[in-house]
């Protein structure tokens, strides 16, 4: 099951090559972004849903990530996601 | 390829976009939008036209998983094309499925006996069946919620008319036989998540709604294969049910006699309690506070005007959309063009059955130079009508506020 889901993931990578035409905005953070969340979804979800989340909305978005959807991400990365998604994506 | 928002006003301008489409999609292509305005600023500016293998361009919301909704000019046509009907995947794992190998387990420990189906006997061996029915996403509109709340962030397009064909669920159950302590039927389908950890997306039926004569194991959409981001090669369709029980890609069905408690059954698309008028109710889900989604509210869209339209003045109009509901069929729309003031009724269009969406048009014949507010509302056959106010939930759901149009005549 699992090389099937790998597999399924490589052919999707060359099937939504405009996925790499998305780009964050430039911040603290950015990396770490890049690094936690693209496993399982592709970065438009963030500009997405934006900006209307302030800090305890974006919390809650990563902690449902971490939580829910089993996302592997460091709990030392956890602050600066957030803060980076609430500098570049939050509630103005 | 992709466009920006910027390139498709050109592109459409000069009738490329939507070349051999029919007239009033290019009249209105020529100063289309990528949803209505109060989307959240960034969902409009990370959206464009974009195209799956095959479909046409549609609005892109997410790449990975896709998540595409259709432009409204489609929704001027009675059934939407397959090639232009939205796509949503809740994971990233989307294998092409291989007809010819695909299998349907059906049993479980509620159900006297298991077994498996192929395509050719779910075609062959069982009475096939084909109904109109609206498909909606739960969260259709979810992002004109206010306050905004996160999500895909749809506007209008998160949503399909077509005609579906395939086999009765009910019949393929009786061949595995339910037994009395059937409580839900659980389903899953063949696509999954990136991740091992992360909650495969499996869903329940009530067992009296899966045995409903018009929940379908359906092969055929608008008399063509399903197209893969529609759930080839087998999808559920469950008419007058919002969209998130409508499993793509089916491979598994199975009886049981307890409630299913999966992330994407008891946590997720679960509306407030009491804030709705909803007929339907899946009551081994509910809880104190919230119960699942299930019937489709009562709604309508405007199809050849957007917001700020302009219309000239003293020549003839037409305001043209549909009205749909949760299957007990659209009685009466009423519109009005003085912001709400006065409504009169629109003309129907033919019923194409009770779950299909009806077709509407509301003639001026004159209009004179002036500032008006456009709006529809739909009434069903049991006098539910839609929402003048958004009934807020976390989740954006059941969006069925009446629209208020701007339109310009002079």
């Amino acid at each position: 099951m699992k090389t099937i889901v790998l597999l399924t993931l490589l052919m999707a990578a060359s099937a939504f090559a405009d996925e790499s035409a998305i780009k964050l905005k430039e911040g603290a953070g950015r990396d770490l972004v890049e690094k936690d969340c693209v496993a399982c979804h592709s970065l438009d979800y963030i500009p997405m849903n934006s900006p209307f989340l302030d800090r305890k909305g974006w919390e809650a978005s990563v902690t449902k990530m971490i939580k829910a959807m089993g996302a592997p991400i460091a709990a030392e990365d956890v602050p600066g996601l957030v803060d980076y998604l609430v500098r570049n994506y939050g509630k103005p | 390829m992709g466009f920006n928002r910027r390139d498709f006003v050109k592109l459409s301008t000069s009738g490329l976009a939507l070349a051999g489409a029919a007239p009033w999609i290019t009249a209105l292509a020529a100063d289309a939008q990528l949803g209505p305005a109060a989307l959240p600023q960034g969902a409009l500016e990370s959206s464009l036209l974009d195209t799956l293998p095959g479909k046409v361009a549609l609005i892109k919301k997410t790449y990975r998983p896709p998540n595409f909704e259709t432009p409204t000019a489609y929704f001027n046509e009675a059934f939407t094309p397959n090639d232009a009907f939205f796509v949503r995947y809740h994971l990233a794992g989307i294998p092409q499925v291989d007809a010819a190998r695909w299998k349907l387990t059906v049993g479980g420990e509620a159900a006297e006996k298991s077994f498996e189906l192929n395509l050719d006997a779910l075609k062959r061996e069982f009475e096939p069946i084909e109904i109109a029915a609206v498909c909606q996403c739960s969260g259709n509109r979810r992002g004109l919620s206010i306050p905004h709340v996160p999500g895909v962030e749809w506007g209008y397009g998160a949503m399909g008319n077509a005609k579906w064909k395939g086999a009765r669920l009910k019949d393929v159950l009786a061949r595995a036989g339910l037994k009395k302590d059937a409580v839900e039927v659980v389903y899953d389908g063949a696509d999954g998540p990136a991740l091992d950890k992360t909650p495969d997306f499996v869903k329940s039926l009530p067992v009296w709604k899966a045995l409903d004569e018009n929940a379908l194991l359906a092969y055929e959409m608008n008399g063509e294969p399903l197209p893969h981001w529609n759930g080839y090669p087998v999808r559920l369709v469950v008419p007058g049910w919002t969209a998130t029980y409508w499993m793509k890609h089916i491979t598994s069905i199975q009886a049981v006699s307890k409630p299913y408690n999966g992330f994407w059954m008891e946590k997720a698309y679960r509306i407030p309690k009491g804030k709705f008028a909803i007929v339907d109710r899946f009551i081994s889900q509910e809880t104190e506070a919230n119960t699942p989604i299930t019937e489709m509210v009562t709604n309508s869209l405007i199809t050849n005007l957007q917001d700020g339209a302009s219309l000239p003045a003293g020549k003839a109009a037409v305001v043209r959309g549909i009205a749909w509901d949760g299957g007990f069929g659209i009685r009466t729309v009423d519109v009005s063009i003085d912001g709400g003031a006065t409504w009169r009724p629109a003309d129907l269009g033919a019923d194409l059955g009770r779950f299909s969406w009806r077709q509407w048009t509301y003639a001026i014949p004159a209009p004179q130079a002036g500032s008006y507010m456009v709006m529809a509302k739909a009434t069903n056959a049991i006098g539910a009508s839609q929402a003048f106010d958004l009934v807020f939930n976390p989740a954006g759901y059941h969006n069925n506020v009446v629209q208020r149009l701007k339109v310009q005549v002079a």
